[in-house]
């Protein structure tokens, strides 16, 4: 059975404590977020997780067949056309040239690119289609685990509904698991199977959340309730800060 | 392969954009006649007369031997700059020390003027050609030297990283990451390297040789030859702008299209 298994995982960068005991184990087929304020060390988590970063104390075993990664910023090669940029993932793994072309194509038009978008380069692309095009180069892989880095934060709300349909539909097909980084509750909510918060200063998990009705069926109201639900509770405000001091 | 031949597509359009260039070129040339009539034959050749001098001097054997040597000079000592100074400023890039510790180095050679280095080599090597071929290398060194350095310095991290978690292969993540991006800082250097080379070339040889361009050059400041001084500078001139214009702009061109 392919898993992610953290085990007492402690970081530090210098002489700053940045994770503290940290434990959790990623199945195939879930959905994991682990939700926090902002530089309360969720992407130092996810960089040891993905093996970008060496685990110093403890362990993150990761037996996942495939991986990848999609970022924050969209990071694309400015070198490289869209086609190029998606396929790069594929040739990396070593797919044939002309396959990898062949489904970066497909996928491009699954994702509302265009076919005279294919030729451009990152720089004639606005933001929102970068971040497609980080999607498909990601997607494109197959991936059985995928790392999200908020990839959501800088996004209209109409292509975040977008992404997040196309993942939560190769979530209900068991297709993939991913480990998602965010400071978006509502975000956490729709896509997860159990959300765990991670406290800052140093980063350690206070509180798991579980939700057990399948992606597919969580509408908008479903949200907004245990949206509202999750807002009430302590720990979430401390940890949020969320009281007006 | 595929690169060459959009380069080759694309060169009839680039030429067709060049009629402003030669527009200006003409102009210039005019007002160049209009000097020839103020200040006379002596002062400023017209251009016709440097002109006809020129052809005469390209059907001349003698003359095309000096430009050989010239460039066979100007070549040498810029292949060799080129070859250590982007060598060595990868290498300097890839480690901060090595970096940090080369910087006023640079400086040093960039700030000591030329003429000095000319000086110099005359005492160490004679009147010769290592004496011109070693102050092209000092004064071309550092300008390909930096131009390399900085493109190894301003990689992106992000982009690494995104490399790093696509477990990209060496030979992906040196040509489809790194090599781009170093590309597009060293090139331009090897471009200014190659004008500054083809100038110093001339004055290491006006000084310090009894051959080449820039001692044609010498002999006929000697004679007052001021037509056939005129025609050596047109054969520079339009040397090295066949260079930058004909054959390096458009790589240029091909290779930066991806910059905003």
């Amino acid at each position: 059975m392919e898993k992610l298994e953290v085990k007492s995982l402690n970081h530090h960068f210098g002489f700053t404590e940045i994770l503290r005991d940290i434990n959790f184990t990623l199945n195939k087929g879930q959905v994991l977020s682990v939700v926090g304020p902002s530089g309360g060390g969720k992407t130092t988590l996810l960089h040891l997780c993905a093996g970008l970063l060496d685990v110093e104390e403890g362990s993150a075993t990761n037996t996942f067949t495939s991986s990848s990664f999609a970022f924050q910023d969209a990071r694309l090669l400015p070198w490289k056309n869209v086609i190029d940029n998606i396929a790069l993932g594929l040739l990396a793994s070593g797919e044939k040239k002309s396959v990898a072309i062949e489904k970066s194509k497909k996928i491009a038009l699954e994702f509302g690119l265009e076919e005279d978008d294919f030729d451009k380069f990152p720089k004639d692309l606005s933001g929102g289609m970068r971040q497609r095009v980080s999607f498909a180069r990601a997607l494109v892989v197959k991936p059985s685990l995928l790392f999200l880095d908020e990839p959501f934060s800088a996004l209209d709300i109409g292509l975040k509904k977008e992404l997040q349909s196309i993942l939560i539909d190769m979530i209900s097909k068991k297709e993939i698991s991913i480990l998602f980084i965010t400071h978006d509750l509502m975000e956490a909510i729709r896509l997860s199977d159990e959300i765990l918060l991670l406290k800052a200063d140093p980063g350690h998990i206070v509180k798991k959340f579980s939700y057990e009705l399948p992606q597919k069926q969580r509408d908008d109201e479903y949200v907004y309730a245990q949206s509202a639900k999750i807002l009430q509770d302590r720990e979430i405000i401390t940890t949020f800060e969320l009281e007006i001091k | 392969m595929k690169f060459a031949l959009k380069i080759l597509k694309d060169f009839p359009a680039y030429l067709w954009s060049g009629w402003g260039a030669i527009a200006s070129i003409l102009l210039f040339i005019a007002l160049w006649d209009m000097g020839n009539q103020i200040y006379g034959n002596l002062v400023l050749p017209s251009p016709l007369e440097t002109f006809s001098t020129l052809a005469a001097m390209l059907g001349d054997e003698s003359v095309i031997a000096e430009i050989k040597t010239t460039l066979y000079r100007a070549s040498i000592g810029f292949g060799i700059s080129l070859v250590v100074g982007t060598t060595f400023g990868l290498l300097a890039g890839f480690f901060a020390t090595a970096s940090i510790m080369s910087r006023p180095i640079v400086t040093i050679l960039v700030g000591m003027p030329p003429i000095a280095w000319i000086v110099l080599a005359m005492i160490w090597f004679g009147m010769g050609d290592e004496t011109v071929i070693f102050t092209v290398i000092v004064a071309s060194f550092p300008i390909i030297f930096v131009g390399s350095l900085q493109g190894t310095r301003t990689l992106d991290g992000d982009l690494k990283e995104m490399a790093e978690s696509f477990k990209l292969p060496w030979h992906m993540k040196f040509f489809d990451v790194y090599f781009p991006h170093i590309f597009s800082y060293v090139f331009p250097a090897w471009v200014s390297g190659l004008g500054m080379a083809w100038k110093i070339v001339v004055m290491a040889e006006l000084l310090a040789t009894s051959d080449g361009i820039g001692a044609s050059l010498a002999v006929a400041r000697s004679q007052l030859d001021t037509p056939t001084a005129l025609a050596l500078v047109v054969i520079m001139i339009s040397s090295l702008m066949f260079v930058e214009y004909i054959i390096l702009e458009p790589i240029k061109r091909e290779v930066e299209l991806w910059r905003s």
